[in-house]
């Protein structure tokens, strides 16, 4: 039974690399998953980079680098895997790996494998372009360190396991991407990640307030931000502990989506 | 069906909505044995297949290979079989050797990679993407795929589509070595030369069923055989058990030499489309 463990594990960890591969390989996802965090970070820090919010004192940059991270979060595991699964399943991917030993937890630690190392990867050179072209300034508490590494996993683990689940949706895998943008895109203009949370209109708060970005947003923002712009935000507070809860209870939700409609060969075909 | 066969499929019935895919197939290979499913397209061979290998469910009816029901697939059972599916693109981002070396590390016994990657004659391409690889070149990638676990059971899902005709006697080769090893083949083939090379028994399967089963010397009017000439710009063919008789009788109805003589015994392409031929035929009836 150990060994059985154990080899699932290994099995995992051999598939981190050659998902690493394929995720890095592939022009389309690298641009796509990997970089465009990047290209907005250049552009609207060029823009609006200089400019402060009212007169807390706090740059754009500042405040939107944190949305920028919580976003990468949700390219890298969401975006990424309810695009790329859907594409597996049609040219064959998933099917050649079910007609092997592997077994599927070994499929499962590959992918979240690949999440963690690509966002690593993604928030570490955020953080320097930040640093070096606008000005950002990085967080020292170990407090705060702590809650950007919590929020990180959490918020992948939400958004992998909801990938997983949301990669029934598309039926072809060519169509895969036009059916996943679209909720990324809404997630994140409603989330406060192009516009300060605050200034947009209630129902769109309340509505963003049931998904997970809007948390990881405002969670990312208590670390990049100073304590005393805590008072700009919906309660005048982080609500770290409230984050903790939401995210915990999307985990939940995906885990059980997840396990409900993942398959391996796409529909019709059994 | 006597004692325990390696393949065993008794009565295996399948449908989609109103379409009967398999209506009631008893099919079985023994140790060392390989079976040629022939058949046109749409006949269930496909179907029939992945039931055996695990990826599609049947309706009614008993199937075990190596003593396991498919329908419940364990990791141990799976690290036995070498599947080689139809029309196959992933892995397009990763090199030959990468992909080989790294399915390696779901079997407990694993061939050499390296030795598959020869075997299969892919050396060269060896550090190529997957994607930039030709159809048959794709194909042979497959084909190592399938075999890198050392299988008991080898399922051939038409292996050689886009080979050319080197490359598919090199393919014949490499299976013949895999079957004097004791590997137990299924396969399933369009082109009836490979299955009358590489084939102990030839399975023929027309909707749903198996309209005729043997050696591939033996199947179908086999006895026969074909004359074929020309009477003006008329191309004749009769098949006949009685060839001498016939020619001579032919003979006697031409001034000297008969033109564009031919006589040969029917091959297995004969007789499977004289098989196929029949059972339309009999389809056919069966609507008026």
């Amino acid at each position: 039974m150990n060994f059985i463990r154990l080899g699932a594990v290994g099995m995992g960890m051999g598939r981190v690399g050659i998902e690493l591969k394929q995720f890095f390989r592939d022009r389309e996802s690298a641009v796509f998953n990997f970089l465009l965090p990047m290209i907005l970070l250049v552009i609207f820090g060029s823009v609006f980079g200089g400019q402060d919010l009212g007169d807390s004192g706090i740059t754009f940059s500042q405040y939107f680098v944190a949305g920028m991270i919580a976003s990468g979060i949700l390219y890298t595991s969401f975006q990424n895997l309810a695009i790329s699964i859907p594409m597996e399943r049609e040219d064959g991917t998933l099917k050649r790996l079910q007609g092997t030993p592997m077994p599927p937890a070994a499929f499962f630690i590959g992918k979240i494998g690949m999440v963690f190392v690509a966002y690593i990867a993604q928030v570490t050179i955020l953080i320097a372009v930040g640093v070096l072209f606008f000005d950002i300034d990085i967080p020292t508490t170990s407090f705060a360190i702590f809650t950007f590494i919590w929020i990180s996993i959490l918020g992948l683990i939400a958004f992998t396991l909801l990938g997983i689940a949301y990669s029934v949706v598309p039926k072809q895998g060519r169509g895969a991407a036009a059916l996943v943008s679209p909720v990324v895109l809404v997630l994140q203009f409603t989330s406060g990640v192009f516009f300060v949370f605050t200034d947009l209109p209630q129902w769109m708060q309340s509505f963003a307030s049931l998904f997970p970005l809007k948390w990881l947003a405002q969670g990312m923002r208590s670390v990049f931000l100073p304590e005393s712009a805590a008072a700009m935000e919906v309660n005048g507070s982080w609500e770290l502990g409230m984050t903790a809860i939401v995210l915990v209870v999307w985990i939940v939700l995906g885990a059980f989506l997840a396990t409900l409609f993942f398959r391996w060969t796409p529909r019709g075909e059994n | 069906m006597g004692g325990p066969h390696v393949i065993d499929a008794d009565q295996v019935t399948k449908n989609y909505g109103e379409f009967t895919a398999l209506a009631g197939v008893c099919v079985h290979v023994d140790a060392g044995e390989c079976l040629a499913l022939l058949g046109p397209n749409g006949a269930g061979k496909t179907t029939l297949t992945e039931i055996l290998e695990g990826y599609r469910t049947r309706d009614s009816g008993e199937v075990e290979v190596l003593g396991v029901d498919p329908s419940k697939p364990t990791g141990a059972w799976r690290s036995k079989l070498g599947i080689v599916l139809q029309n196959a693109s992933d892995l397009a981002d990763l090199t030959v050797s990468e992909t080989i070396t790294h399915f390696a590390r779901y079997y407990p016994n694993p061939a050499d990679p390296e030795q598959v990657i020869a075997a299969v004659g892919l050396t060269e391409k060896a550090g190529a993407r997957n994607g930039k690889l030709s159809g048959g070149q794709r194909r042979r990638l497959d084909v190592a795929l399938g075999i890198i676990g050392n299988p008991e059971v080898l399922f051939l899902d038409e292996p050689t589509t886009g080979f050319d005709p080197e490359a598919r006697r090199e393919f014949w080769v490499l299976i013949d070595r895999l079957k004097s090893e004791g590997t137990t083949i299924l396969l399933t083939t369009h082109y009836l030369d490979e299955a009358q090379y590489l084939a102990d028994r030839v399975a023929v399967i027309a909707r749903g069923q198996i309209v005729a089963h043997g050696t591939p010397d033996s199947i179908g009017h086999r006895g026969d055989a074909i004359v074929t000439w020309s009477e003006g710009k008329r191309e004749m063919s009769e098949s006949t058990t009685e060839p001498t008789a016939f020619v001579a009788a032919l003979a006697s109805k031409f001034d000297g030499e008969i033109p564009h003589l031919r006589v040969r015994r029917a091959s297995l392409e004969d007789a499977y489309l004289e098989l196929i031929a029949q059972d339309r035929d009999i389809h056919a009836g069966e609507h008026l």
